[in-house]
């Protein structure tokens, strides 16, 4: 009963279907979905490990590494700047995230339960302000941070992750505190909690799960921020992993796929560790926030 | 004083607003403005501009360049897009159906999105190197081509190579939202209509795309968005060429403004970008948004 329950709700119909039918229409497809989006993870990982002379040999198996060195990484982090990077990268997406998430969570109290004088058209501005892509907007911002004399800093990184962080997470926190009973903070008020005691005490440990999607995307996102942190930092040593591989790392003519590689790898191992430990929380922010 | 401010729900909702509204309007609404400004001025790099009018645009309109990547984002945008909807929505079906570790597919399928787009680039550059290319090893190993395929070099190899690595990083956030929208339609709908005699096909044309064609507006207008404003994906597989074939208006912008120095004419190309934007913004939201509503599935 409960097994033919668990069919009903699963996969709809999907039980009526036979075998091999299932293997052609579901399963082969599937698979080939599955190694096309993962096959430049394990490339990535197969060049970390391959010394040069298997790079650069073309006979012999490409998929595999026969006599696996770690130099590629050895070189990286002992006789590049990477290390600095990724120690940059940590300081701006943590800095810019928390920043972030406190302004958004302030602003999305008052949109959603505060519910002030110009809190609708305020909510849709702050939807439009997340649709202005930073591609339009590095050039006068590279100009306002040159005067403000924040140029080739990393003040002027965790200032202006904001601009993107704060309308998407003001926006992702929204959705989640519309899900809170009003009740309870009505309950509160006549017991005669004040507002700042009803966001810390109450809405803030109901939407715990809403704050932890809001800076997973946050983090991941100023993580993975390309333009402004190539137009706003020119100094080797301030530049992020992203920036600092794609601009350091090639020299010349002749590159150095293994330390390249190296150096892709492991800045995306951080986000992906993160990313495995909340997936459901990712996933569900995810579809909650385009549900909207 | 602040106990007497938090009786005033307006008071309050203003104060705590105040943080995002100053660096909402001070590093967001005004540089928009700025960046309009720009345009119309000489401006270079260190120094500020005189106002020269229409001079820029005028230029950027009879430059064959500017015209060139006005064209290749058109093509970028629109094949890319529509290969990620095609994709993705392939992909959501089949992840919606009953399978084992469900979750754990759910989870591996959107690394691509979550890596950062610069580091994975770079995979595909080596992915598409002329020289040790794998993906040119395997065709020659299976007698399909005989001569490595030269993926970045060619001016139309390097547009469809720039826009399979895009499509490869849309897929995912197209297939999970459009699970997502998939999950909230009840499987009655399935059984009455198998009931009546729908084939999968008649069911797909007429119970699965009615539903989900909300959802579908809002994840492609937000495709259409990225994929028009692509930056990362360019500068680091081609940087615009070869012949900047592959320049869209975004790269060919940062090249003019930083590199090149003139920050005027980098500014004028990026607002001439937003009115591209929003008419794609809105033919994707109202075009799809109507036709939601036409089948009675708006509120």
């Amino acid at each position: 009963m409960s097994d033919n329950q668990d069919k009903q709700q699963g996969g709809g119909m999907d039980y009526l279907q036979s075998l091999p039918r299932r293997w052609v229409v579901t399963y082969i497809p599937l698979g080939i979905f599955v190694f096309v989006l993962l096959f430049p993870f394990y490339w990535m990982v197969i060049t970390t490990f391959k010394p040069n002379e298997e790079l650069l040999a073309r006979d012999g198996n490409p998929f595999w590494v026969s006599n696996p060195t770690l130099a590629h990484i050895e070189k990286l982090l002992f006789h590049t700047a990477y290390p600095e990077w990724l120690w940059n990268t940590v300081v701006v997406s943590v800095t810019s995230t928390v920043v972030s998430i406190v302004f958004a969570v302030l602003a999305a109290y008052a949109i959603e339960r505060l519910r002030f004088q110009g809190a609708k058209p305020a909510g849709v501005a702050i939807f439009l302000a997340y649709l202005v892509p930073p591609s339009i907007l590095f050039i006068p911002l590279a100009s306002i941070i040159f005067e403000l004399g924040l140029f080739d800093t990393r003040m002027a990184l965790i200032v202006s992750y904001p601009t993107f962080l704060i309308p998407f997470c003001t926006w992702l926190l929204m959705g989640y505190f519309r899900s809170i009973p009003f009740e309870l903070e009505e309950c509160a008020l006549i017991d005669g909690a004040t507002r700042w005691q009803i966001l810390v005490k109450i809405i803030l440990p109901l939407a715990v799960p809403g704050l932890i999607s809001a800076g997973i995307f946050a983090f991941t996102l100023s993580w993975n921020e390309f333009i402004y942190a190539l137009t706003f930092v020119s100094s080797s040593e301030i530049k992020t992993v992203p920036v600092g591989v794609v601009t350091e790392l090639v020299e010349g003519d002749v590159y150095h796929w293994g330390s390249l590689m190296a150096g892709a790898l492991l800045g995306s191992l951080p986000v992906a560790f993160i990313y495995s430990f909340f997936v459901e929380h990712y996933v569900s922010g995810m579809t909650g926030s385009v549900k909207e | 004083m602040f106990a007497r401010l938090q009786n005033n729900r307006h008071a309050l909702g203003m104060v705590f607003m105040l943080p995002t509204v100053v660096l909402l309007l001070g590093l967001l609404a005004y540089p928009l403005g700025l960046g309009t400004w720009l345009g119309f001025t000489d401006a270079k790099i260190g120094r500020v501009g005189e106002w020269v009018g229409l001079d820029n645009f005028r230029y950027l309109v009879g430059d064959s360049v500017a015209q060139l990547s006005l064209f290749n984002t058109l093509v970028y945008t629109v094949i890319a897009s529509i290969l990620k909807f095609v994709l993705g929505l392939w992909l959501a079906l089949l992840l919606n159906k009953n399978l084992p570790f469900k979750s754990f597919f759910r989870a591996i399928v959107l690394l691509p999105w979550i890596v950062p787009t610069a580091l994975s680039a770079i995979a595909f550059w080596w992915l598409y190197d002329a020289q040790f290319s794998v993906l040119s090893w395997v065709l020659t190993q299976m007698g399909l081509i005989d001569q490595y395929i030269d993926f970045l070099g060619d001016p139309w190899n390097a547009r469809w190579s720039t826009i399979a690595a895009n499509v490869w990083r849309g897929i995912p956030f197209v297939a999970i939202s459009l699970l997502a929208g998939l999950q909230t339609i009840s499987p009655s709908y399935y059984e009455a209509s198998a009931i009546d005699g729908a084939t999968p096909a008649q069911q797909f044309r007429h119970v699965t795309l009615p539903l989900l064609t909300p959802i579908i507006a809002v994840v492609m207008t937000f495709s259409v968005l990225f994929t028009f404003t692509d930056f990362q994906l360019i500068y680091v597989l081609t940087r615009g060429g070869p012949l900047n074939a592959t320049h869209l208006m975004a790269t060919l912008a940062f090249q003019r403004a930083i590199p090149g120095g003139s920050l005027g004419e980098g500014a004028a190309l990026a607002t001439l970008m937003v009115p591209f934007l929003l008419a794609a913004i809105l033919f994707s939201y109202f075009g799809l948004q109507r036709r939601a509503w036409q089948q009675g599935g708006d509120k």
